[in-house]
């Protein structure tokens, strides 16, 4: 499903307990490179192996924030063009491995992520209609390596 | 440095201290290369014509990119002075431990923002595995060429 497919949501069609649509994402080297590039991260500790071995994390691992801007994929691609994101967090819990190559574009088989999310609390606050969610980075093991907050505005059929 | 303290003199006397102002400029290339590099094929951070029918009317950014240049993610230029000092100081490891980003307005494609850094607190903590480990807080505010507040964000590192 394309982003274009998407429905925009209410605030009256979140009851608390509903769970945001999950998202799941492959980290793999090529994807670790790309992002170095996009986001202006280049330590060495998400690429090189022998800088990875002496900060202790065995191989290079997926970047905390490379996560955290996932978390706001699942976010954004919930709440439609219409929903505003006013707060996001999470904690960089668990180390991830990204999978190695296997074509020049194509990982080889392996872990896959889910980004998944609950809403927790509903409430109306300075004419803004909020919601907030419990979100998470889950790893292959079904361990939340990434877990966060986020708190939305959406818009109301009121 | 304080007696039996990892947290070096240095480093305490960055606590509280905004940075210099580092100036970002938030293209729409970079906008688009950003969503490309987490498989994002929002319109809204790409499509020019799309975005103008939006509520925002022109291209934004996905939550969390604030233009560019970025040194190590959030840790923008203003801060490697901290991450400078927990090295002098004899720390070698810094983790990432999570971040807290609050949004207040969009940021937009052609936006130019400026932010400042700040250490906020140095904690240390035991730990039965890695011994003592530095909490840094390192809080980073934005403000757009209109003098609005933007965003604020807060980072935790972890040192040993």
């Amino acid at each position: 499903m394309t982003h274009h497919d998407k429905k925009q949501l209410y605030y009256e069609d979140v009851k608390v307990g509903d769970e945001v649509t999950p998202l799941a994402k492959v980290a793999c080297s090529r994807m670790l490179v790309q992002w170095a590039g996009a986001s202006g991260d280049f330590n060495p500790l998400h690429y090189e192996d022998s800088f990875a071995q002496a900060m202790f994390v065995g191989s290079p691992i997926v970047h905390g924030q490379l996560k955290r801007a996932w978390l706001g994929h699942l976010i954004t691609d919930w709440i439609g063009d219409e929903g505003i994101v006013k707060m996001l967090s999470c904690q960089f819990r668990g180390m991830d491995y990204p999978r190695k190559m296997k074509t020049m574009t194509e990982p080889h088989d392996g872990e896959t992520w889910w980004c998944k999310g609950v809403a927790t609390k509903k409430r109306e606050e300075n004419g803004e209609y909020l919601v907030d969610c419990d979100i998470w980075v889950e790893n292959g093991k079904g361990e939340k390596t990434t877990p966060g907050k986020a708190t939305v505005a959406l818009p109301s059929k009121k | 440095m304080t007696e039996g303290s990892k947290i070096s003199d240095e480093i305490k006397s960055m606590i509280g201290v905004w940075s210099e102002p580092v100036v970002l400029q938030v293209e729409k290339g970079a906008i688009a290369r950003y969503a490309d590099a987490i498989d994002d094929d929002n319109p809204l951070f790409r499509n020019e014509e799309y975005a103008r029918k939006s509520m925002y009317g022109s291209i934004i950014a996905p939550p969390g990119f604030f233009g560019w240049p970025v040194g190590g993610g959030n840790i923008e230029a203003g801060m490697s002075r901290v991450v400078g000092a927990v090295a002098s100081s004899g720390m070698l490891r810094i983790l990432d431990g999570g971040i807290e980003l609050n949004f207040y307005v969009p940021v937009r494609a052609g936006d130019t923002l400026v932010t400042y850094g700040k250490l906020a607190d140095a904690r240390e903590k035991e730990t039965k595995s890695q011994g003592t480990m530095v909490f840094l807080i390192i809080e980073q505010k934005y403000l757009n060429q209109n003098g609005d507040l933007v965003a604020l964000a807060r980072q935790t590192l972890i040192c040993s």
